[in-house]
């Protein structure tokens, strides 16, 4: 469904991801998973669009990502969760959520989409009249997925959602993870919290200083003595 | 003691009162664009007055020399100053976007001067009167209130209003609320934000047209008028807290009451004193503005 191959991106003269290649299938839920400055964040913004890339193609369903203007890429069925939530803090729950059906295209979808959004995280619904900067971490992360789910989306793509959360709070959000997952829907997801996020995914990448390292299923690389030492300090 | 207590219980004070609300309305109606566009696009307008005084311009001719019927002139003068806002952004800001905030400031700045300066070459330095006089409503033998003043506040909250419902309702109104709080994301809820800056220096421009309409009625022309309310529209919106609507809108009743309370007392040129003082103490105490957010 989605397809990135040699691509390479950074800041300026800065080049945070070489040659990178990977694919999500529609239905998988795939991870890419690195340390700190390994170039994961890079390599979402790229994707939507937010920095352009040096070199290298992206294309969903065969459409080319990087020839799409940044804020036409929601309309091609990509939705972003951004690395820290990003939420509209002194804006309503609601309004945030309506933000996520901006695009003429969806507007029409947005009563049906609230309600799909309010049925899976009935807390939104609660909330709605709230402002959203004054929920607790875990509300705000609901919140944000919810904003990218009022596309529609046909691939949601989630930039470290446990980043900054208190632990409990973290189970929740992969258990979020899970429910949109039965939804059916396609999603990529970057993490350094590597032992939570390979029990929610079917296949995952290794990012390791811009370059991928090592794919493969989320059980092979649980078992995989490298992976366990690199990043779950066994 | 006697003499203040007695002025303060006068009908005259109620006057006062009731005036400096219907001057508040304008002032409102003056910081609502400049703010509106501070929010969306974080450039300041210093030249917001001029674009102002070019729309007077248009109304005088078009209904003086033109004998255009004044409401259709002043129709096409907030047409000019939409266009106008158009321009500013697309020629100037639109380059300076990313631009030191000094830069952005001396570049409207230089603007100003460049907008003033033509208007002398091209109009020359007279002041020039609408002539258009809506008479005074009598409110009792001793208080009169201009009809142009109660009309001014009328469509001046009116605006406020329109803007409000625009803003609170509509997807473009949530989009230009987003927008000032993360700019950066914007893309990624299919916002094409240079549209938005420019729709929102549309907006802007077509609220100086509107102010431009309301200031002709009640003050001559000539090419420094701006800068006779360039000022205090600035310090209004900085004292309610700048890109903050709501903000600036009490503000400028805050000014308002201020001015003419002042000039109540004493002269009119002292409640202008009487309210830069308090401005500046405001800087003091709260440098963000009265009713910034907490952030």
């Amino acid at each position: 469904m989605l397809t990135l191959s040699q691509v390479n991106a950074g800041y300026g003269d800065f080049q945070a991801l070489f040659d990178v290649s990977l694919d999500v299938r529609s239905g998988e839920a795939v991870a890419v998973i690195g340390p700190n400055g390994a170039g994961k964040s890079t390599l979402m913004r790229v994707i939507s669009g937010m920095i352009p890339a040096f070199g290298g193609s992206i294309t969903m369903q065969d459409v080319s990502v990087l020839d799409t203007p940044a804020h036409q890429i929601v309309g091609m069925g990509i939705a972003h969760v951004p690395e820290n939530r990003r939420l509209f803090a002194r804006m309503t729950v609601e309004d945030n959520l309506r933000m996520g059906c901006f695009s003429p295209q969806f507007r029409d979808r947005y009563t049906e989409r609230l309600e799909f959004v309010y049925q899976l995280f009935p807390r939104m619904r609660e909330r709605r009249d709230q402002m959203a900067g004054t929920m607790s971490g875990g509300e705000q992360q609901m919140c944000a997925i919810g904003r990218a789910l009022m596309s529609d989306p046909k691939i949601l793509i989630m930039d470290e959602p446990s980043a900054g959360l208190a632990p409990v709070i973290v189970q929740q959000v992969f258990e979020l993870i899970e429910r949109i997952r039965g939804e059916g829907l396609t999603v990529l997801i970057v993490e350094q919290n590597v032992k939570q996020v390979l029990k929610v995914v079917d296949r995952a990448y290794i990012l390791e200083a811009g370059t991928i390292r090592m794919e493969g299923t989320a059980t092979e690389l649980l078992e995989s003595a490298d992976i366990q030492k690199a990043f779950m300090g066994m | 003691m006697a003499e203040f207590t007695d002025a303060l219980f006068s009908i005259f004070f109620v006057e006062t009162l009731i005036n400096g609300l219907l001057l508040g309305g304008v002032l409102a109606l003056l910081s609502l664009g400049l703010n509106l566009v501070f929010g969306v696009v974080d450039v300041v307008w210093i030249c917001y007055a001029e674009i102002i005084m070019l729309g007077m311009y248009t109304i005088y001719f078009l209904h003086v020399d033109a004998g255009i019927p004044v409401i259709i002139a002043a129709g096409c003068g907030i047409a000019v100053t939409t266009i106008l806002g158009l321009l500013v952004h697309r020629i100037v800001i639109h380059y300076l976007l990313d631009a030191a905030p000094i830069n952005q400031l001396l570049a409207t700045g230089g603007l100003l001067f460049f907008l003033q300066g033509s208007a002398m070459v091209a109009f020359g330095i007279e002041f020039r009167n609408l002539g258009v006089s809506l008479g005074s409503l009598i409110v009792s033998e001793d208080i009169y209130l201009s009809w142009t003043r109660i009309l001014c506040f009328v469509l001046a909250a009116g605006s406020v209003g329109v803007l409000y419902v625009f803003l609170s309702r509509s997807y473009l109104g949530a989009a230009i609320r987003a927008i000032s709080q993360d700019r950066e994301i914007m893309p990624l809820m299919g916002v094409d934000t240079k549209k938005l800056y420019l729709l929102t220096s549309a907006i802007g421009g077509a609220l100086a047209g509107l102010a431009a309409a309301l200031l002709a009625l009640q003050y001559d022309v000539h090419p420094f008028i701006g800068l006779s309310f360039g000022p205090i529209t600035f310090m209004i919106c900085v004292m309610g807290g700048l890109g903050n609507m709501v903000g600036g809108f009490l503000a400028a009743f805050i000014f308002s009451e201020l001015i003419t309370i002042g000039g109540y007392f004493a002269d009119l040129e002292w409640g202008y004193v009487l309210a830069f003082v308090v401005f500046i103490a405001t800087m003091f105490v709260r440098p963000e503005g009265l009713f910034a957010r907490k952030s």
